[in-house]
């Protein structure tokens, strides 16, 4: 057995205890429970620690290893500055709903078999269907039925590859493969649905902007960012997942500068980031696989900053679209500064964690030979300054003056921004401190001359280019079908379609079966009908009361016929 | 607080007018992003960007290849704005039938 507590289990127990608490207890559960959980894995040592009979399969519930402990604790000290950021705004259900959604991030970080791996994947389905739901409007509820199918749908795919892997190797364990069968292709794309990969990307841009100011923080870091695990564990350098990141990264760039909605612009950049990820899992080196951890890490914590101060201005102006806000730095300017710094994180300006992260994956790319996709990568990270970097605090915070004049975010989000805003540049700044903890030693240097410069003319020139190009970006009020316009629009039309021809020709069916039935029923009556049917002999022929001196006639000439025919034989 | 420097205050951070929204402040703005831009590219003059495929090490490659690909990016969008931009109602229409 062990000797400490499995740390998904304290933060899932914290969960349970918010809603069993009140005031200033519950406060503290909230507080407290990811700082233990925390603590906690810290002290999972490398190697599997627990093991349970489960059914016939020894299951491993909790494995230690560097990359797993690292994607723990970030999402653990997501759970804290979430926790801190949403405590006194959010409702208590929704603050439990995201505690027991992070408990299950973290329970498939620690996950050793594909059994345990699979449950805590689906406490997270379940729970962040919740946060989704406690968006409270109609539209929250229609995403989050959505968002629901989707990933109940993306687990059963999962659970037919493990199924498959089950029968056909006798393994459980989670161990690198490649997608070289039917049953690791469902596994893989299982978990590509959740790291909202094509065709599937607009679950997270429909979902996440329904929630609320708060549920968004939460929704932003763990379901793609455990994909991202997942496949680090299951597929590193499987060479699909190039192309894949590749097209995610260019996706979101694409729809964020078409979209108007304030927290889809971030959900689209969500993608746009875990397509670099996906892509270095795909190039699959030691460095490649340090970048993509690193830089999930890195983006957790920069993501949900763009989210907290999203959050807080919608949180004050209840609105969601850039179109409706602007010049809000006059009166929110720590929300304004810590978007700021979360937008220059995300863009991989130097001395932020984005620079000192994300460029791990360009040379990576760049020490393999992968001319294309070193130059895909470092378009879209121009791209990246482009659609998040300055779109987002530009079209909230300066624009035109909308007008408007709220007040700063409450101080439980100031302080939550502000934590976030110093990781942002300490991770900038100090890169070795992440560097110690990746899955392989780190032999990267990011500050160099070469690279400063190159990125810094990279993103300025595109700083430049947005604001030549800002008559072409004006903002309008729709929005842009995505593949989901497929199960939103065309599925239901075609239903439709396919109800009224069915409609047709089941009428018809039964037209033509009353018409049959009617006219048997006539003749029915005819020959049958009753006798009380008529007057005299109108009723049916095999109906009538025959004279019985008829019957004897027709005896008479059948039994004459029937000796006739019998002397003739 | 005095009356008086509540009164300071209120002119100085009056939100109608705030300083980095008037003209001459972004007049100024532009000026220092200009001379920003052009100092990141004569860097190169003293740093050397060492590129890894020849032509990223080219005098000015970076802000090129950055302008470049943002108007590319933009452009795409746009056109591709004109296929797939719908009314903010489109799905909830349906909803509403």
């Amino acid at each position: 057995m062990i000797d400490f507590l499995p740390p998904a289990l304290i933060l899932l127990a914290g969960a349970l205890l918010i809603g069993l608490t009140r005031g200033a207890l519950r406060t503290a559960v909230v507080m407290i429970a990811p700082l233990l959980t925390l603590a906690a894995i810290w002290q999972v040592p490398d190697g599997v620690v627990l093991d349970l009979p489960f059914l016939q399969y020894m299951i491993e519930p909790i494995e230690g290893s560097p990359v797993r402990r690292l994607f723990a604790t970030i999402f653990a000290l997501m759970a804290f500055g979430g926790g801190l950021y949403a405590y006194r705004q959010a409702k208590w259900y929704e603050l439990a709903a995201a505690y027991a959604y992070a408990s299950g991030a973290i329970g498939v970080s620690f996950a050793g078999d594909l059994i345990s791996l699979f449950l805590f994947w689906e406490l997270m389905a379940l729970f962040s269907t919740v946060v989704v739901w406690c968006g409270g409007t109609p539209g929250a509820r229609a995403a989050g039925i959505r968002y629901a199918v989707m990933h109940l749908l993306g687990g059963v795919v999962l659970k037919v590859g493990i199924e498959g892997v089950m029968v056909h190797t006798g393994s459980i364990e989670v161990r690198p493969m490649l997608a070289d069968n039917f049953d690791h292709w469902m596994i893989l794309a299982g978990i590509l649905i959740n790291a909202a990969a094509p065709p599937v990307s607009a679950w997270l841009s429909d979902a996440y902007p329904q929630s609320s100011p708060t549920g968004s923080v939460f929704l932003s870091a763990f379901t793609t960012k455990t994909a991202v695990l997942a496949l680090i564990l299951l597929f590193p350098g499987e060479p699909v997942l190039i192309g894949i990141g590749l097209f995610m990264v260019m996706y979101g760039i694409i729809y964020a500068l078409l979209e108007n909605d304030i927290r889809r612009i971030l959900s689209f950049s969500i993608v746009n980031q875990v397509g670099f990820m996906v892509c270095a899992i795909g190039i699959g080196t030691h460095m490649a696989i340090n970048g993509a951890a690193a830089h999930a890490f890195a983006h957790i914590i920069y993501k949900a900053l763009l989210f907290m101060s999203a959050g807080a201005v919608v949180y004050r102006t209840g609105m969601n679209r850039c179109s409706d806000v602007g010049g809000l730095f006059r009166t929110m300017p720590l929300t304004a500064v810590c978007g700021i710094i979360g937008a220059l994180a995300i863009s991989g300006f130097p001395l932020t964690s984005g620079f000192t992260t994300k460029t791990m994956i360009s040379q990576a790319a760049a020490n393999q030979g992968l001319v294309w996709v070193y130059f895909l990568l470092a378009a879209a990270s121009a791209g990246v300054f482009l659609h998040a970097g300055i779109k987002f605090p530009w079209f909230v915070f300066f624009q035109r003056d909308s007008g408007l004049r709220p007040k700063d975010a409450p101080w439980n989000m100031a302080v939550a921004m502000v934590f976030f805003s110093v990781l942002c540049i300490l991770f900038g700044v100090a890169p070795q401190l992440l560097y110690a903890y990746l899955p392989y030693p780190v032999e990267y240097e990011a500050y160099t001359a070469s690279k400063v410069l190159f990125y810094l003319q990279l993103l300025l020139f595109s700083g430049l280019a947005f604001f030549l190009l800002l008559p072409l970006m004006r903002r309008t009020e729709t929005i842009s079908l995505d593949a989901d316009w497929i199960w939103r629009r065309a599925l239901p039309v075609l239903w439709g379609w396919g109800q009224a021809v069915l409609g047709a020709a089941w009428g018809a069916l039964l037209s033509g079966l009353g018409w049959l039935g009617q006219h048997l029923g006539e003749r029915g009556r005819r020959y049958f009908g009753s006798e009380a049917g008529g007057e005299g002999r109108s009723h049916g022929v095999f109906a009538r009361a025959w004279p019985i001196g008829t019957t004897a006639l027709w005896i008479a000439v059948l039994l004459t016929a029937y000796v006739f025919f019998y002397y003739l034989a | 607080m005095k009356p008086d420097d509540l009164g300071k205050n209120a002119v100085k951070r009056d939100p109608d007018n705030a300083w980095l929204a008037r003209p001459p402040t972004i007049r100024l703005l532009w000026w220092v992003f200009a001379a920003v831009l052009a100092v990141s590219v004569a860097a190169q003059i003293v740093f050397k960007v060492k590129g890894y495929f020849g032509v990223d090490g080219w005098f000015g490659f970076g802000a090129v290849f950055g302008f470049l690909s943002c108007l590319a990016m933009v452009l795409f969008a746009k056109a591709l704005g004109w296929v797939l931009k719908r009314d903010e109602d489109y799905y909830e229409e349906r909803d509403g039938d």
